[in-house]
């Protein structure tokens, strides 16, 4: 079986300094992956190099995604293969209805793909049965991109995005900073909904928590730009209780 | 900053033949000698038939031209301009006087078609299948210099509303021009101003009679096409007492190397309780990419609220050009009167823009408003200047200002410079000014999500004059963002 996603000995610079040391990772589909790991270990680094964010150097190992050169695509390119980074801070972008971004973005993709492209009554169908099915008022969609949207509403709108998007690999970014509680089992609660054989996850976060809502198949503990310890969800837990520092000294 | 650099290489590579505009039509044309004296001006009055009060009214202004300096005051550069070296009047030849659309040479005609507009339409429109309950648009196309064809003449006639070149109006209408021409702006107002009267080749003129609301938008399509010729339209718009009109310009010209003047005026006169909407897309030719040729476009563009509860509002989507020096203006005379400016002006590659407004409030509780939306990139500069003023006897003006700029890249720059006069304690004036960089990080959100960096850029800029482009009449506004993202797509690629 080619693995969905499959990252390997990744060595990444920004300006002179080397963030990544050579870092695997192989995603399969169905599966959900965690990254944990203290600040400045590298977890953001990884997911916008997945994505192609530029002003980084890839200086070693490559990424594989269902076998073909992910780095030899633009972000736009990757985006409708079915690479999704749901980010840490969605951005605002005045003046423009949502519901628009939504729909020229999905038809984007659908055209790099060959597809034809949804007609508006046919998206708004499908937009507002996706909306529905996360609790997202209608009167959301007509607002400027994340334009004054509380911290829970940009992440439902990316998980949101996700669901229309229907990406085969979904990053998801700190999903749970700045959101309460009620917020986070919400959003779990959309991702959860979207998890399925062929779909698969890469949670990053710092906090064991969130992973009470979306329980991963397999977590990976980064350090220094490495994956100094992989295992079950039982690592997570194990973190919590032990803290990162064990590993500082590992890497 | 590697998805801000690449647009930034893109920008770079604007091209003289991406300018999509660019062509000539090869037609005879009956040229003025080169050079301006007062046998250039005689010439001009010839050529158009006009009384005699009109060749004095323009000769006066030529000898005050003659004592005027050009001015220097606004933020942009270029060469000086040898006005000897110019042609200032050139018409092409009719083959026969015009009776119908048919006669028009077909040259024209395509070019027209080439621009994308619709004077082939107008036989659709005329009535042979026109759907019901279409809106209607009237053209008087402007070729060059001269007037080539005036549509819709029988139903704006039926509802008294007079809309025809101004040459015309001179020897039709000669009473209505004499007592509105010049008043707005007068023939001493500013260097290119006072050029323009002394040489104005041809414009529109409108009248709407008290308490008509003209029945359709009244739209010219201004063309620069001869080599060298200087184009100095004069467009005259009076809404008589409680009437409404809508008027809507939007202009192309061909490519070329020299550079090219153009010097307009427009008055715009509305009495009590009347209203002028005036809406103009410029998209000229704005040099290569090195700077080289584009049009020269010093414009003067005043409204004169002269009655009780009257409202002029001008929007405008620039984005052409090599050079852009216009202000549409509002004078507030009447109480209650009101004044809008709403812009959007782009500048791209070696462009330079200098634009804004002035509102004069001498009324009683007279308002005004100003949204400013600025867009530079390439190694563009792009100003806003504005004056707000109230006079002493404008209790209870106010007004409202937001002047918005948007960079893209690190070449280019974007100036505020608002003048801002209160002679009147009860006078409320905002002023809010905002400058951004079109951010990296936007970019590439919308990327991540499958737009193309240009779609990308294309729609953040959409967002971002939203407010202006909602004041454009429906007509104008598809057109409008397509300018847009057109202007852009010659930036980013």
């Amino acid at each position: 079986m080619t693995a969905l996603l499959e990252v390997k000995d990744l060595k990444v610079r920004v300006e002179e300094r080397e963030i990544l040391h050579g870092l695997s990772l192989t995603v399969n589909p169905g599966e959900v992956h965690a990254i944990m790991g203290p600040n400045g270990s590298g977890k953001s680094t990884l997911s916008h190099v997945i994505a192609g964010k530029p002003g980084y150097e890839v200086t070693g190992g490559e990424i594989l995604f269902k076998g073909e050169d992910l780095l030899e695509m633009s972000p736009d390119e990757r985006a409708a293969k079915g690479v999704f980074l749901a980010f840490q801070y969605p951005v605002e972008i005045p003046g423009v209805a949502t519901m628009n971004f939504l729909h020229v973005a999905l038809n984007a993709q659908r055209k790099a793909r060959g597809e034809s492209q949804l007609t508006t009554p046919e998206f708004l169908k499908k937009a507002y049965a996706a909306a529905a099915s996360l609790n997202i008022p209608r009167d959301m969609l007509k607002r400027g991109v994340n334009v004054g949207f509380s911290g829970g509403e940009k992440k439902r709108n990316e998980i949101l995005q996700m669901a229309l998007f229907e990406p085969a690999v979904c990053i998801l970014d700190e999903m749970d900073s700045g959101l309460d509680i009620d917020a986070l089992r919400v959003a779990a609660d959309g991702v959860n909904a979207l998890r399925s054989q062929g779909r698969a996850m890469v949670v990053i976060t710092h906090y064991q928590r969130l992973l009470n809502y979306i329980v991963p198949d397999f977590v990976h503990v980064m350090s220094k730009g490495r994956v100094v310890k992989s295992g079950d969800k039982e690592l997570a837990l194990e973190l919590e209780a032990s803290g990162y520092a064990q590993f500082e000294d590992a890497a | 900053m590697a998805a801000v650099q690449e647009t930034v290489d893109r920008v770079r590579q604007i091209d003289v033949d991406q300018y999509r505009y660019g062509f000539e039509t090869l037609i005879e044309s009956d040229k003025a000698p080169k050079g301006l004296s007062e046998d250039t001006v005689r010439f001009i009055s010839a050529k158009k038939n006009e009384p005699a009060w009109m060749l004095e009214w323009r000769l006066e202004a030529y000898r005050r031209w003659l004592t005027m300096t050009e001015p220097q005051w606004a933020r942009v550069n270029y060469p000086k301009i040898d006005y000897q070296d110019l042609y200032y009047y050139s018409a092409p030849k009719p083959k026969k006087t015009i009776g119908s659309l048919d006669e028009i040479d077909p040259d024209i005609l395509k070019t027209y078609e080439k621009l994308g507009i619709p004077l082939r339409e107008v036989e659709v429109l005329e009535g042979v299948v026109r759907p019901e309950g279409q809106r209607k648009i009237a053209v008087d196309a402007v070729f060059d210099s001269v007037s080539v064809a005036t549509t819709f003449q029988k139903e704006l006639k039926q509802a008294g509303v007079i809309f025809m070149p101004i040459s015309e109006a001179i020897r039709e209408h000669p009473e209505l021009v004499k007592k509105y021409l010049g008043t707005v702006v007068p023939t001493s107002d500013n260097y290119f101003a006072t050029l323009n009267s002394a040489v104005f080749s041809d414009g529109s003129f409108v009248y709407v009679p008290p308490g008509v609301r003209c029945p359709m938008e009244l739209s010219t399509y201004f063309r620069i096409n001869e080599r060298n010729t200087g184009q100095f339209e004069r467009t005259l718009i009076i809404a008589d007492k409680g009437s409404y009109v809508s008027y809507l310009e939007g202009c192309t010209a061909p490519q070329r190397d020299e550079n090219q003047l153009h010097a307009a005026v427009v008055e715009l006169v509305t009495h009590d309780d009347a209203e002028i909407k005036y809406s103009t897309v410029q998209n000229w030719y704005p040099g290569n990419s090195e700077g080289k040729g584009g049009i020269y476009n010093f414009v003067t563009k005043r409204g004169d609220c002269r009655g009780n509860n009257s409202k002029i509002s001008w929007t405008q989507v620039e984005t052409g050009s090599a050079i852009t020096w216009k202000y549409p203006s509002c004078i507030l005379r009447g109480d209650n009167s009101r004044g809008e400016f709403y812009s959007i002006a782009i500048s791209n590659g070696h462009q330079q823009v200098d634009s804004g407004t002035k509102m004069i409030h001498l009324g009683k509780n007279t308002t005004s408003r100003i949204i400013s939306k600025g867009i530079a990139a390439g190694v563009s500069q792009n100003t806003y200047r504005g004056l707000v003023t109230a006079h002493r006897k404008a209790t209870g003006a106010r007004n409202f200002t937001a002047c918005d700029s948007l960079l893209i890249g690190d070449k280019c720059g974007a100036h505020t410079v608002p003048y801002v006069e209160a002679k009147n304690s009860s006078a409320l004036f905002e002023h809010e000014a905002t400058t951004s960089k079109i951010s990296e990080d936007v970019l590439f959100y919308c990327v991540q999500r499958g737009l193309s960096q240009e779609e990308a850029v294309g729609l953040v800029v959409n967002g971002f004059v939203k407010d202006v482009l909602q004041q454009l009449p429906m007509e104008f506004a598809v057109e409008a963002q397509k300018l847009i993202s057109i202007s852009l797509e010659g930036s980013v690629g």
